[in-house]
């Protein structure tokens, strides 16, 4: 397990696998990795209980969408149909005007609670897939979030924050086209919360996924969305662009009054 | 400072001596005084002359040679089966369902009740002796193997799935680690039950073994044979504690009550 991480820094030219050439770059040429997505008029009940009710949203390709809700309004179950771990009882997920059936490698999902395997260390954890050059990626994906230094440590030791970003670490290492976000800084105290909010917004320009952020924290939907979707009753009922441009700041007027008019909405 | 730090440290080291040597002392001196009887308890000393004796001749390293692989052979053919029974119905609700009950109805048989039965099976040659520790020691591991899997974080499995994890790798890098403190603990379970089972075996069916060695000596009177065949017993089971102690080191070092170090590394 951790044995042969230990100076892991030198170790990285290693060839772990025989194919290290044809190895996808670790530093991004992929800028425009972003797909776009369509929710198409889903349909989801629990018993008699309406979840979603005729959901359908358009993301094209790269924009940061937040979604924002009352608890319990769905939100968790909409990021678990378009990951493919739940089936929509009507209605259908395109990515790129494909149908989505299964879990879909190009989709990842940052949880509301890092879910690291505690029997792993770091750079092992961001590297789970252990696809070719894992090793390599990881290490590349560790720096993205600023945890090399961590990399052979086990999560026990990590506080909040350094977990939620081995969690990201591990979802940017398989490059992906849409990046869903569940809540994920819920957790973390406000301080915590902003250095987060800085570094999504930063691996966002730079990676360019289409990315869904699910939040009950208003604020933070204006400050990091290009747009943000209301859910109520199963279905969205608000949808507004911010077109403020970056970086923003909180205590920025315009930025407080959308706060305030999507509160209303909510 | 430094020197009263260390007289501290060997007081420390030296407490939980003291009761069991002065014990020692105290059976020396009432059984040579003539308090105890020479039927009843041998002085330390003599058991220690037997000690000897059986040493140089070579009797106690047969016995406990042949105690020895008995134990072993049981353990790994009753634990390997509950293991594997374990993980098959830990993974499998179709499994589980089958033969669950069966198990549930072979363990509540206690196990020492079969002798009988084993005698007119086997005799009382070896594999007797070897079955008897094979079913006395299933059941703890499958009991804990089964829990263990059962009760692996359902999150983390998810998790796993989404980050592009096949069916066997969440098994290997997921559910298989995180059972193993419950499985470890099953083991324990079955060591205990190993040379209680293999001491009720030799002492009733056997020509060879730490059990026979002490109840040959019982027909000759020689109590400071059995008493030395007592304590050869408890070190053995002593010793297999510290080696399931040891391996609960080694595979769950990344536990927070394992933890010696912050890192992993080396």
């Amino acid at each position: 397990m951790g044995n042969s991480t230990s100076p892991a820094l030198k170790r990285v030219e290693v060839t772990q696998e025989p194919v290290s050439s044809d190895v996808a770059p670790v530093v991004d040429a992929d800028a425009a990795l972003g797909r776009p997505l369509s929710l198409d008029g889903l349909h989801v009940a629990f018993g008699e209980r309406k979840v979603l009710n005729g959901l359908t949203l358009d993301i094209p390709a790269r924009q940061f969408v937040a979604v924002v809700g009352r608890s319990g309004v769905g939100k968790s179950t909409l990021m678990r149909l378009i990951v493919g771990l739940d089936k929509p009882g009507a209605g259908e997920v395109r990515i790129d005007g494909v149908p989505v059936n299964g879990l879909q490698p190009s989709v990842r999902l940052l949880f509301q609670d890092a879910r690291l395997l505690p029997w792993q260390t770091v750079l092992n954890n961001v590297g789970i897939a252990r696809r070719p050059g894992w090793r390599e990626a990881s290490l590349a994906a560790l720096g993205d979030v600023g945890l090399v230094d961590r990399q052979s440590d086990w999560p026990a030791v990590l506080s909040g924050g350094q977990r939620q970003r081995v969690a990201l670490a591990r979802v940017l290492v398989s490059h992906p086209s849409i990046l869903l976000l569940d809540e994920p800084f819920g957790a973390l105290d406000a301080l915590t919360r902003s250095d987060m909010h800085a570094l999504l917004e930063r691996l966002w320009l730079q990676h360019g996924f289409t990315t869904l952020l699910i939040t009950h924290d208003v604020s933070e939907a204006v400050l990091l969305a290009d747009r943000v979707v209301v859910i109520r009753d199963g279905q969205i009922t608000y949808d507004v662009p911010i077109t403020i441009p970056r970086p923003r700041r909180r205590s920025d007027a315009a930025i407080v009054a959308l706060q305030s008019k999507i509160l209303e909405q909510v | 400072m430094k020197h009263r730090w260390a007289d501290r440290l060997s007081l420390e080291r030296l407490a939980p001596w003291l009761v069991p040597l002065g014990l020692v002392v105290l059976w020396e001196v009432a059984a040579r005084s003539g308090w105890i009887e020479q039927r009843v308890l041998p002085a330390p000393t003599q058991v220690a002359v037997a000690f000897w004796d059986t040493v140089s001749s070579g009797m106690l390293f047969h016995h406990v040679g042949i105690s020895f692989q008995r134990a072993l052979l049981g353990l790994l053919a009753g634990g390997g089966l509950g293991f594997a029974l374990g993980v098959l119905n830990g993974t499998s609700r179709h499994a589980e369902l089958l033969l669950d009950s069966a198990l549930q109805m072979f363990r509540n048989v206690p196990h020492l009740a079969v002798i009988p039965m084993v005698i007119l099976w086997f005799g009382i040659d070896e594999t007797a002796k070897v079955f008897l520790v094979a079913i006395g020691t299933l059941f703890p591991v499958y009991l804990n193997t089964f829990h263990g899997i059962r009760t692996v974080d359902h999150g983390l499995i998810e998790m796993a799935r989404v980050n592009g994890l096949g069916r066997a790798a969440v098994f290997w890098r997921v559910v298989l680690p995180g059972a193993m403190p419950s499985v470890l603990v099953g083991l324990r379970y079955a060591l205990g039950i190993m040379w209680l089972t293999l001491i009720v075996a030799e002492t009733i069916a056997a020509s060879s073994g730490i059990g026979y060695m002490t109840m040959n000596a019982r027909e000759f009177l020689q109590t400071d044979v059995v008493v030395l065949g007592i304590l050869v017993y408890a070190l053995l089971g002593k010793a297999a504690d510290v080696v399931t102690k040891s391996l609960e080191h080694r595979m769950l070092a990344w536990h927070p009550a394992y933890h010696s170090a912050r890192s992993a590394g080396g």
